[in-house]
């Protein structure tokens, strides 16, 4: 090899001078004997070689992968919730694939082994009766949920996709530290950690011999199609909704893999099945990929004041009518108790040790345990026992090393003794480092992976690669995100090439076209009226400006005009003493709630547009002076809907969803419009109404050019209400409403004619026929509710 | 020793605006076991479901899971039979100390619905309440027996309690209840079962009717009863589950008819439904436990 390729040696020692991983602890980069691990050698190489202004821009580039694709988490405090960046490390762990091949091995003997458990535990109860497991941390567990005992899924498993949380222990063995089976999350963020990793080292992750994740979702996605049984049938993937901490995976994940993404509300179990309600009526679905915590599922038979639920769902399962992955129920896996007896179990079920070991953990409901746990305190964390949290995720009633995390308690001796049965203990066990690069220094950082598994028809397959952990600081209890900890890719490097996989398989045969997928109601529901918000949004804006520049003009509110303007935009909720008003805030929320219900069928840049505008209006509130300044800054607002609009009109796919979109716009803008129409238009109105009414219909050079000669009543009204070319008249938007509506309908059942489709054609002709001089302000607010009758209609054949 | 009753139980539900599409699991059929035996009758709605099946849920009460597809004004679930009801003599009290109550049930082991596992923690409607695990613990000592220590803690919290139907609602919890000292039959059984758990022994809800004996002189009237609600307590190995009325202040008898077992009302709740509705809704409740004249004694 030439020497030129390597970074000359004295750079990689200098990267490497301050790297001191703490004593008595395992390090992923550094051998015990300070050398670097071979399969470390070439990012090492590479780093060393880069200036600081050069590794700056490389995690640049990660740090804009991720903010383009709107990668985010949720994060709940005691104040609320906010929307947080990702906190992206990024340098990857490296782990040689002979090592992985073992550390996998012994993860599948335990995903067997979780499954043997789950199915005796809602089956013939023999740990408990063979003495194996304690009944009490059974039926004390609020995840072991009564009302699947006796089940049998009807794919033959309980458990479909599990995660394991493995770190490495100070002789440099993997124990695992807990098991996800309830709804593990993190799948979808290995895989954003990853692109966004590759985009850091383009120029070496393509040699480097990392294998590749996509092979293992492609397993794991025709798995899934595989449960199906009627091939008519989908996939879905449940979720709890926007609100939840890891909605971004759901909805990411939902669109990597082509399923539909659902809420429990979407759901419906009907006789025999259960069904989705879309657009096109009850669908069928038979396999759920639960994101959701079980006993939320069914308000009938589990938690009966979820609001998230699906009722009848648990009897849908036992009826085997579907398939869930994983089956509900599966959380009782969870607990940190079942550390204590996971060894125990395992040697008894198959003769053979757990390949892997857990973290050791004591039960202190048994005496000898309890006594053992507190002569040895120095080396105890000490948690509740059905806990799910892992054992670094300390709260205030923790123990750690014989001293309470929390404020004074009463002595832990009596504490044990008292609440033993509730309590265990686990070794305070010290974690591995791996590399972070803090500032321009490479400094060691606790470290801890999560592995995911999936059930194949032919058995468990293990995602090659995974999601780490990283500690901020040195004290591995600050590993979580919440306690400002940071996530990094695991690159697993062979010695020989990878073969560099995508998530489809390559095209052999004739092309063919996939059929758009169904859209369920909700979504449709939502699309509907974030158009319809925006548009409103948007009428308010324009109302205001007409209303500042007029305030500039006179310079006081004594004029009749404004009064009247005063008065319109109170009608609507507004305070016009508000330069930026509350209301009109509200309508950019209400917008942005409904595009959050709907992040896996809105476009990245779209969510970012209209972020960026509640973020804008927000900054207005309170600093922007009546006037001149308020109309630049409606101005402003409206450069940013008009960005808004834009995008949705010319990058947006047309499929049913921009459809209601659209039809939310329309029907909204025409309601406005009509609304300004008859309010301005009406003889009673103030002078100076009609020139508000072309402003705030965007049509004040139009109506100079079509009308040079005077401006009257029936110009305004014909240009605003009856131009069929004029994209802000009423007629246009009826013009949108009766095309998009046919587009619908194209799929559907021919022949008579739909309620929706006569009542948007009869205000249309109206309209169409209608002379200006007819269109009296009462009959505009007639129109107007028409207008409103369509909505009505609408919601009733597509959205509920 | 045997009584027949004829029941009737109907529950109904009025909506301002019609309810949609409806689904509901009902918990309405007594229980058959060695007390109490179903002769006869069956749980039926008004009007009739579009789907239903019946099942028995994992402490062994019978349940309907019932759908309306269309949009309902009212809807009733009614219950009409006749059911065996035979009690033996109270015997002795050989339930065990309190003391060794837990060694007990640690050497049960099962998961199966009678074991007394499920009635210790905490469960959906009962949490671990201090205040009240300081009342019972003040009535008990380890040397007491478990069912003198139940019937003490029942016979205190009735001393306690007045009966106030106007007090408290169906979700009422139990350290609310217990803190106004007022409430139905609900809350006293949700909190002696707060109270028995605090002190170690296992404890249930139990659903059901009780006969009512009209004052001297005046007639029985039609409907005018209610469901009623006791406590199961585990005494020991030896004695088992023992049923008692803290309402009353009694074991219970031949005059109680069980519907339903759980550990607290949620397990039990005749009627869980979920009914999307725009407006308001009315309940009402008809209760009748009327004895078949010749069959007592």
């Amino acid at each position: 090899m030439n020497a030129t390729d390597h970074a000359p040696d004295d750079l990689a020692a200098a990267l490497l001078q301050g790297y001191q991983p703490p004593s008595g602890v395992a390090d992923e980069l550094l051998q015990p004997d300070g050398r670097v691990r071979p399969v470390w050698q070439p990012l090492i190489d590479l780093l060393a070689g880069q200036t600081p202004d050069e590794l700056a821009q490389r995690f640049a580039r990660g740090d804009q992968h991720l903010h383009d694709t709107g990668v985010y988490y949720r994060q709940h405090s005691s104040g609320g919730s906010t929307l947080r960046d990702w906190p992206l490390s990024h340098i990857p762990v490296m782990i040689a694939a002979e090592e992985w091949q073992r550390l996998s091995e012994g993860l599948i003997q335990r995903a067997d082994l979780l499954e043997h458990v789950m199915a005796d535990l809602y089956g013939p109860g023999d740990l408990v009766a063979d003495g194996l497991l304690p009944a009490e941390l059974v039926a004390r567990n609020p995840e072991w949920l009564r009302p699947i005992v006796g089940m049998r899924p009807r794919s033959g498993h309980f458990l479909h996709f599990l995660a394991f949380e493995v770190g490495r222990s100070p002789d440099g063995s993997w124990l695992v530290l807990g098991d996800r089976t309830q709804a593990p999350s993190g799948s979808g963020f290995a895989l954003e950690n990853r692109m966004a990793t590759t985009r850091v080292f383009p120029d070496l992750f393509p040699n480097a011999n990392v294998r590749r994740l996509a092979g293992f979702f492609r397993a794991f996605r025709d798995a899934m199609n595989g449960l199906r049984g009627e091939s008519a049938s989908r996939v879905a993937i449940l979720t709890p909704g926007q609100h939840t901490d890891t909605y971004f995976e759901h909805a990411y994940i939902a669109r990597y893999l082509g399923f539909l993404l659902l809420e429990c509300e979407d759901l419906k179990a009907e006789q025999g099945r259960l069904t989705v309600r879309t657009i096109d009526g009850p669908q069928p679905v038979s396999v759920l990929w639960r994101r959701l915590d079980s006993r939320f599922a069914d308000p009938l038979e589990l938690d009966e004041s979820s609001a998230l639920g699906t009722p009848g769902m648990v009897a849908a399962l036992r009826a085997q009518e579907l398939t869930m992955l994983n089956c509900l129920g599966s959380g009782v896996l969870e607990a940190r108790a079942m550390m204590a007896f996971l060894p125990r179990i395992c040697e008894r079920l198959t003769g053979q040790p757990l390949k892997i070991p857990n973290i050791a953990t004591w039960w202190c409901g048994q005496t000898a345990e309890r006594g053992f746990v507190y002569d040895n305190l120095q080396r105890m964390m000490i948690g509740r026992a059905l806990s799910t949290d892992l054992p670094f995720e300390v709260d205030a009633l923790t123990a750690l090393g014989g001293d309470f995390r929390g404020s004074a308690q009463k002595p832990i001796g009596d504490w044990l003794e008292t609440d033993g049965a509730n309590l265990v203990g686990q070794e305070a066990v010290t974690l591995s480092t791996t590399p972070a690069m803090i500032g321009t220094d490479l400094v060691p950082r606790p470290a801890l992976i999560r592995v995911f598994l999936a059930r194949t028809p032919e058995g468990w397959t293990v995602m090659p690669g995974g999601y780490a952990r990283i500690g901020r600081t040195e004290d591995p209890t600050a590993l979580s995100m919440k306690n400002g900890g940071s996530v990094a890719d695991v690159w697993v490097v062979s010695d020989a090439p990878v073969i560099a996989e995508s998530l489809s398989l390559r095209q052999d045969g004739p092309f063919v076209r996939r059929l758009p997928g169904v859209l369920p109601s909700r979504a449709a529901d939502n699309l509907y009226w974030l158009g319809r918000y925006v548009e409103r949004a948007e009428a308010r804006v324009r109302e205001l400006r007409a209303y500042h520049l007029r305030l500039e003009e006179v310079g006081h509110r004594e004029m009749p005009l404004i009064d009247h303007l005063e008065r319109y935009l109170e009608g609507f909720g507004v305070d016009p003493d508000e330069p930026v008003p509350m209301a009109v805030l509200e309508l950019f929320d209400a917008a942005q709630g409904c595009a959050g219900k709907v992040r896996d069928r809105f476009s990245t840049d779209g969510w970012h547009a209209l972020t960026d505008l509640a973020f804008t209006a927000r900054g207005m509130f309170n600093r922007v002076r009546p006037g001149d300044e308020a109309a630049r800054r409606m101005t402003e607002l409206l450069r940013k809907l008009a960005g808004f609009a834009g995008l949705v009109h010319d990058n947006m796919f047309r499929f049913a969803g921009w459809r209601f979109l659209t039809m939310g716009r329309a029907l909204e803008r025409a309601d406005q419009m009509l609304s300004a129409l008859a309010a301005l238009t009406d003889p009673a109105a103030p002078p100076g109404s009609l020139d508000v009414a072309i402003e705030v219909g965007d049509s004040v050079m139009t109506h100079r050019r079509r009308y040079p000669m005077a401006s009257g009543c029936n110009t305004v009204i014909d240009l605003l209400a009856l131009d069929a070319d004029n994209p802000r008249s009423v007629l246009f938007q009826l013009d949108v409403l009766r095309e998009q509506e046919a587009m619908l309908t194209r799929t559907r059942e021919g022949g008579a004619m739909s309620d929706l489709a006569r009542r948007i054609l009869l205000v249309h002709t109206d309209l169409s026929v209608a002379a200006p001089d007819a269109m009296t302000p009462a009959r505009l607010l007639e129109t107007r509710g028409a207008i409103r009758d369509i909505s009505v209609a609408l919601t009733a054949r597509y959205l509920s | 020793m045997a009584t027949d009753y004829d029941i009737r139980l109907e529950i109904t539900y009025s909506y301002e605006a019609p309810a949609g599409s409806s689904r509901t699991l009902l918990r309405m059929l007594p229980l058959s076991n060695a007390v109490q035996q179903l002769i006869s009758g069956r749980v039926s709605t008004d009007p009739d479901p579009d789907f239903r099946r019946d099942g028995a849920d994992f402490f062994g009460n019978a349940t309907s899971e019932i759908a309306h597809d269309r949009p309902l004004t009212e809807i009733a679930f009614r219950f009409a039979g006749r059911v065996r009801r035979s009690g033996g003599m109270p015997g002795l009290d050989l339930s065990t100390d309190l003391g060794r109550l837990g060694e007990e049930i640690a050497a049960i082991r099962g998961i199966g619905p009678q074991v007394p596992h499920h009635f210790l923690g905490a469960s959906e409607r009962i949490r671990h309440e201090p205040r009240i695990a300081a009342f019972a613990g003040a009535l008990v000592a380890p040397d007491m027996s478990a069912l003198a220590a139940t019937r003490a803690i029942a016979h205190e919290l009735h001393e306690r309690f007045e009966f106030d139907p106007e007090a408290t609602e169906v979700t009422t919890p139990p350290i609310a209840a217990f803190e106004a000292r007022r409430g139905v039959c609900q809350d006293i059984s949700h909190v002696t079962i707060a109270a028995l758990r605090a002190v170690g022994i296992p404890a249930g809800y139990v659903s059901g009717f009780l006969r009512t004996r009209p004052p001297p002189g005046q007639p029985r009237l039609e409907g005018a009863d209610a469901m009623h609600a006791w406590v199961r307590a585990w005494c020991g190995a030896e004695t088992g589950w023992i049923e008692i009325d803290p309402t009353n202040d009694l074991l219970v008898g031949t005059d109680h008819v069980a519907v339903a077992i759980g550990r607290d009302y949620a397990d039990v709740a005749p009627v869980r439904g979920s009914l999307r509705s725009e407006g308001t809704h009315t309940t009402s409740h008809k209760v009748d436990v009327i004895p078949c004249a010749g069959r007592s004694g």
